[in-house]
């Protein structure tokens, strides 16, 4: 499999892929933990946010329909606030029944539910934002500015590197197994024996994966040695930042900042 | 398609701000300690072991086999981890997978990856550890001891942390517990036994291939009394939490109060778990935590009397 394949890093030349990585993804965090302090029903806020998103995917090159086709595989979850407005005591702004079950829809569950909705579909997008215009070993890098620990920041590298080559060994594994499967090829006839037994090859294939990857683990540290590495993590001193590139990030962190008291401010007042 | 199988990194959004803090920083606790202590124990071997591991265990998540219909059962892994590589590793493997699927795919959210860790790296490690451990244990370290082990303990991985998550949503005001609870618990009771069928299958085949792995593997060694009490004391914090907070729901009962309808709901829900409750107390709250937690002291201890009972035997 071709790293281009899952990577989603897509290659532009924007004012956002320009940005210094330590500066995206600070400024990505900030927003996200704006948005998470904004609180529920805070309109102007939301209103706010959307529309610094809105611009930063502009400025990315990148078309709309991209960001949200990738925000879409994360929306499942949504269901998690569904119960909100049916649960949630209040004021009440509509009643129906449901198969000899009558709901009670509240004002105050509504705007929750819809605050949550927000929240997700805005956070989503800045993230795509962030991993769309970085290449991984930027966010690496980015991660190491942020105080995270050289050594988990090496063992992310390295599962991001040989993550490749297992997904094409468990496909692989996947296509073996399908070669070796037959299949009626008229329908309502079972295949493949019992559960247990289809749950017991899969469980095979992961036994045998996780000893591929334990030899692979031990030739890799051999050839690690071989070329000096003795246990000490050392990285490439990380450039200073450009003054103009902190300016940035700094009114940037300020107006989120704001932007989240605003909501506070706001709901108060309400 | 390296996406995660099973439904539980929760998306940013759904968790309250201090929800998200306190979680960060218990996972980052436990997670520093986890990396001194795997670093004390490989050395210069940490960063490739570590991180080539975490690569095998994140695409052994695509690996699946259908089930029924259209769904298919996954591995999550974190019991795997555990029973292969002992409990630091597998929390640090566990971080790196949990942390590169929120910062890359998008599977969970960022200011919410402190819950996500603690979820599926910690809940699910510390679980699987303290189980294994006691099967383990109960079983004299015999054949059975392994699957059987393997099996709940993939289980009970899967379940408990599905029911923190549930409960960090509760929390958090974004689902109202009895809601949740049920909802995740009912849906990864399911999945838990794919993950469980998965792990007894790979751990037949290396039970086959690489016994020494099995037999001198870091899960069937004690490492330290802190990770089992740990989990322990987890499960037990779960296992009354759970029912708690679904026996006081702030939200369903209000509609359901009004209409009569909490008797209809409730029947189905606690007739699954009648024996559960106390004769003699009155708040079902309470009966139901103290069921909840002597019969988890009651299982612990019966595998702790056979276990020393056992070792007393065969010292003889």
């Amino acid at each position: 499999m071709h790293v281009h394949y899952l990577d989603p890093y897509q290659p532009r030349h924007s004012p956002i892929h320009n940005l210094d990585s330590r500066v995206k993804l600070a400024l990505a965090l900030a927003y996200l933990l704006s948005t998470s302090l904004t609180p529920a029903g805070a309109w102007a806020s939301y209103i706010l946010l959307a529309a610094i998103l809105l611009s930063a995917e502009r400025l990315s090159d990148l078309p709309f329909s991209y960001f949200l086709r990738r925000a879409i595989l994360a929306l499942p979850f949504i269901f998690a606030a569904l119960p909100l407005p049916l649960t949630t005591p209040g004021h009440i702004v509509a009643e129906f029944s449901l198969g000899g079950l009558s709901l009670r829809v509240s004002a105050e569950g509504l705007i929750r539910s819809a605050s949550i909705a927000l929240k997700f579909w805005l956070s989503i997008q800045m993230a795509v934002l962030l991993t769309v215009s970085t290449p991984f070993p930027e966010l690496l890098q980015a991660l190491r500015a942020l105080r995270v620990p050289r050594l988990l920041v090496a063992i992310f590298g390295l599962t991001w590197r040989y993550l490749f080559v297992f997904a094409d060994e468990a496909l692989r594994l996947m296509r073996a197994r399908s070669a070796r499967s037959g299949q009626h090829p008229q329908g309502g006839y079972r295949s493949g024996r019992t559960l247990a037994w289809r749950a017991q090859v899969t469980g095979s294939m992961a036994g045998s994966l996780f000893l591929r990857a334990l030899e692979r683990s031990e030739r890799i540290y051999m050839a690690m040695l071989a070329r000096g590495y003795d246990g000490e993590v050392r990285m490439k001193p990380l450039p200073p930042l450009p003054i103009a590139q902190s300016i940035f990030l700094w009114i940037g962190i300020g107006i989120l900042t704001l932007i989240a008291a605003l909501g506070h401010f706001l709901t108060r007042l309400g | 398609m390296l996406s995660a199988p099973i439904p539980m990194h929760i998306p940013d959004g759904f968790l309250s701000t201090p929800v998200s803090v306190v979680l960060w920083i218990i996972s980052i606790a436990a997670i520093a300690y986890a990396l001194r202590r795997v670093g004390n124990e490989l050395g210069e071997r940490q960063v490739p072991f570590m991180g080539v591991l975490s690569a095998a265990i994140f695409a052994g998540q695509m690996l699946n086999f259908t089930v029924v219909g259209g769904t298919s059962g996954h591995l999550l892994g974190s019991a795997l981890a555990t029973i292969l590589l002992g409990p630091w590793a597998a929390i640090i493997v566990m971080t790196s997978v949990v942390a590169i699927q929120a910062l890359i795919f998008q599977d969970g959210g960022l200011v919410v990856l402190g819950a996500n860790l603690f979820n599926m790296a910690i809940v699910g490690v510390a679980v699987a550890y303290t189980v294994y451990r006691a099967i383990h244990r109960l079983s004299g370290g015999r054949q059975w001891g392994i699957f059987v082990g393997g099996f709940l303990a993939a289980w009970s991985s899967i379940e408990f942390a599905a029911l923190a998550c549930a409960l960090q949503l509760a929390a958090s005001g974004t689902s109202p517990a009895n809601v949740a609870v049920p909802a995740m618990g009912g849906i990864h009771a399911l999945i838990g036994v794919g993950e469980g069928l998965i792990t007894v299958g790979a751990l037949a085949f290396l039970y086959a291939t690489r016994r020494d792995l099995l037999i001198a593997g870091e899960g069937s060694t004690p490492q330290g009394k802190l990770v089992w009490g740990v989990g322990l004391a987890i499960a037990l914090l779960l296992a009354v939490l759970s029912p708690l907070a679904s026996a006081y729901p702030d939200g369903l009962e209000w509609v359901a109060e009004e209409h009569g309808f909490i008797e209809a709901a409730r029947a189905p829900l606690y007739e699954v778990i009648p024996d559960y409750l106390f004769p003699g107390v009155s708040n079902e709250a309470l009966a139901t935590i103290l069921a909840g937690v002597l019969g988890t002291l009651i299982v612990f201890g019966v595998v702790f009397a056979i276990g020393y009972a056992r070792r007393k035997r065969s010292a003889t």
